[in-house]
């Protein structure tokens, strides 16, 4: 029996270190989405051989929490999925942020030369509320 | 915790549940190999059902061979029924999502249900792998 858990559980430690790489990797939230169902089942299988190899019965009630639980985390992903424009999805350069805190200050500037009221810091660009939801 | 004398019927059942819990874990093992080589969504998601739906249901027969009591064959039943509950709903709504924020190609589609309730946005072009 020993020999049969150490390999369940090298394999279902595989599946979870390979859902992890595709985690990182995404490239879109969906995928981050799917490799996390897969990270959930892995926890189920690898909950699942420990309870076989120590016989026990208290770690059934996890197997019915987790599954429930991960369908209520893919489900919510999927429900506010919106597209993800190509200029958002990356970090912005150094250069980049410069430019766009001078580019702010000068527009600062000039509302204050100017007498009209002085526009507010904002950390990022406004969200686009018009975003597709499904 | 179930303690029975050792005799044929024992060393089966353990047998029975090491084969099990060994196909199990590897429908687990596949999931995460297909999930990381597959090149776009769809393809991802079918390797995910794997061990979503026979998976589950391979080791959970594995534990309950093990276990050999009515009270955990009750509660991995329920485990199961859930599963296959939640899992379609679950894979219905990733690829609906994807369909309408353009993960998928509409050359991968046979069939495309979506398009006449509402066409989607139009198709983002995503780096696919390999």
């Amino acid at each position: 029996m020993i020999v049969v858990v150490v390999v369940a559980t090298a394999l279902v430690a595989a599946a979870a270190v390979l859902a992890l790489v595709r985690l990182e990797r995404g490239p879109s939230m969906l995928d981050r989405t799917v490799a996390f169902d897969v990270l959930t089942t892995t926890i189920v299988g690898a909950v699942a051989v420990e309870a076989a190899w120590s016989r026990r019965t208290e770690s059934i009630p996890i197997l019915v929490v987790l599954s429930l639980v991960g369908f209520i985390g893919s489900v919510t992903i999927a429900r506010f999925a919106a597209r993800e424009p190509e200029e958002e999805r990356r970090i912005r350069t150094r250069e980049e942020v410069e430019a766009a805190d001078a580019a702010r200050e000068a527009a600062r500037e000039a509302a204050r030369a100017a007498g009209r009221p002085v526009p507010p810091i904002v950390s990022a660009e406004p969200e686009n509320d018009d975003e597709e939801r499904s | 915790m179930t303690h029975v004398e050792p005799g044929f019927w024992t060393t089966l059942a353990d047998v029975g549940a090491a084969v099990f819990l060994l196909l199990g874990a590897f429908l687990t093992f596949s999931a995460g190999v297909g999930v990381l080589r597959f090149s776009h969504l769809l393809a991802r998601m079918h390797a995910v059902t794997k061990p979503q739906v026979l998976g589950l249901i391979l080791l959970l027969i594995g534990v309950a061979l093990r276990l050999r009591s009515w009270t955990a064959v009750t509660l991995l039943g329920l485990v199961v029924v859930f599963q296959l509950l939640t899992s379609p709903v679950a894979a219905h709504m990733v690829g609906r999502a994807g369909f309408r924020t353009g993960k998928v190609a509409p050359e991968d589609l046979e069939v495309d249900d979506l398009s006449p309730d509402r066409p989607p946005s139009p198709p983002e072009r995503l780096p696919r792998e390999e």
